[in-house]
């Protein structure tokens, strides 16, 4: 995706740029953006590092088990599938916990131990189960408590109040959540029903 | 409010870390290292992503694109300079990010489009990504409505943060 992705834009710049005769222009940005690239990187390792930081602090000290057990409460009504004492669904917990907190680091891992997990409880072959489904579209979804690199970076350009989106990024992404999770949920039981005729 | 969310969740887990008899700082120095070596890795994506899109200016292409979409994007009241954000989200993380950056340096992180972009960014995830890496990990390769259904998700949160913007801050 991405191979395409990245040709169409020089493609696409080179165009622009014979057709309005900016080459000029354009080498300067050939030269100078991978500076730009590395100026970032440097802006927002600090603010990775700390955050990844504090997060391994909350794993290590039992909270994030704390939120996970509350987690679980929520969660069972979607898997309804699955063992609720089981492998598969403790890591979905976990998982979710490790997103809420920003754990993209952990999140991923259990992530993966969860759809195994789950492939070996539901015995799938090569086509996704319904457990499958509405977890990965859970994890598709932000479910993040606080969007750290957008704050970053709109202190970086003097934002007066950079935490003022909050509320409207959780709002957001429960919306965007809700509408994902209604979908795999309809679309779900259309498969079933053209699968039963 | 707003301003209390940080101070108090980190000040919260160090205590609670603390009273549990755990060693916060070098746990703390653990996490950041491992971040610090994910901050490395992102370098080549960024730097790729980000001289495309500098190009991309410079040229005149993003001028000519965000001009013929913005007619009818205002309409909706989606603001135009979020477009590319929108498109490159769900496909690459760090992508996303280089567009971002672009956008607060082009308008300012409190105008419209500096806040919708915040709020997109923060409430949507990669999904092309993330679908692959699950499903690849488990060798299975018919998704079914995975990613129809996770797509769904990131429109409606492209058009809520629209909405949202507009109700908390106007336009």
């Amino acid at each position: 995706m991405m191979k395409y992705f990245f040709t169409i834009m020089i493609l696409l710049s080179f165009i622009a740029a014979a057709a309005m005769g900016r080459g000029e222009a354009l080498t300067e940005a050939v030269l100078n953006s991978p500076v730009d690239a590395v100026n970032l990187c440097i802006y927002l390792c600090g603010g990775m590092c700390f955050w990844g930081g504090l997060m391994r602090v909350a794993e290590r000290s039992g909270l994030t088990d704390i939120i996970a057990g509350f987690f679980a409460k929520i969660l069972g009504g979607l898997f309804k599938e699955l063992d609720k004492n089981g492998r598969a669904f403790k890591a979905i917990c976990m998982n979710v916990t490790a997103n809420l907190l920003g754990l993209g680091n952990a999140a991923t891992p259990l992530g993966i131990e969860a759809m195994q997990a789950m492939k070996e409880e539901e015995k799938a072959e090569n086509e996704a189960t319904p457990s499958m489904i509405i977890f990965t579209v859970l994890n598709t979804a932000s479910l993040t408590l606080i969007p750290s690199t957008a704050l970053s970076l709109r202190i970086k350009y003097g934002s007066e109040d950079p935490t003022e989106i909050i509320p409207a990024v959780w709002i957001t992404s429960a919306c965007a959540l809700a509408a994902a999770l209604t979908g795999a949920l309809i679309l779900g039981k259309g498969a079933k029903k053209s699968a039963e005729k | 409010m707003n301003v209390w969310i940080i101070p108090i969740i980190t000040a919260f887990i160090c205590i609670y870390a603390l009273v549990n008899k755990c060693d916060v700082f070098s746990d703390f120095l653990e996490g950041a290292e491992e971040n610090l070596k994910m901050c490395v890795g992102l370098l080549p994506t960024l730097i790729a992503i980000i001289t495309a899109i500098g190009m991309l200016r410079a040229s005149g292409a993003i001028d000519m694109l965000t001009g013929l979409a913005s007619g009818l994007l205002g309409k909706l009241g989606f603001p135009a300079e979020c477009l590319p954000l929108a498109l490159i989200r769900p496909i690459s993380g760090s992508g996303a990010l280089a567009v971002y950056e672009e956008i607060l340096a082009e308008c300012n992180p409190d105008s419209f489009a500096g806040r919708v972009a915040s709020v997109m960014l923060g409430a949507t995830e990669t999904t092309f990504y993330t679908i692959a890496v699950y499903f690849s990990a488990v060798k299975i390769k018919k998704t079914r409505h995975t990613l129809p259904a996770a797509l769904l998700g990131d429109i409606t949160g492209f058009i809520v943060s629209v909405l949202m913007v507009n109700i908390f801050f106007g336009r």
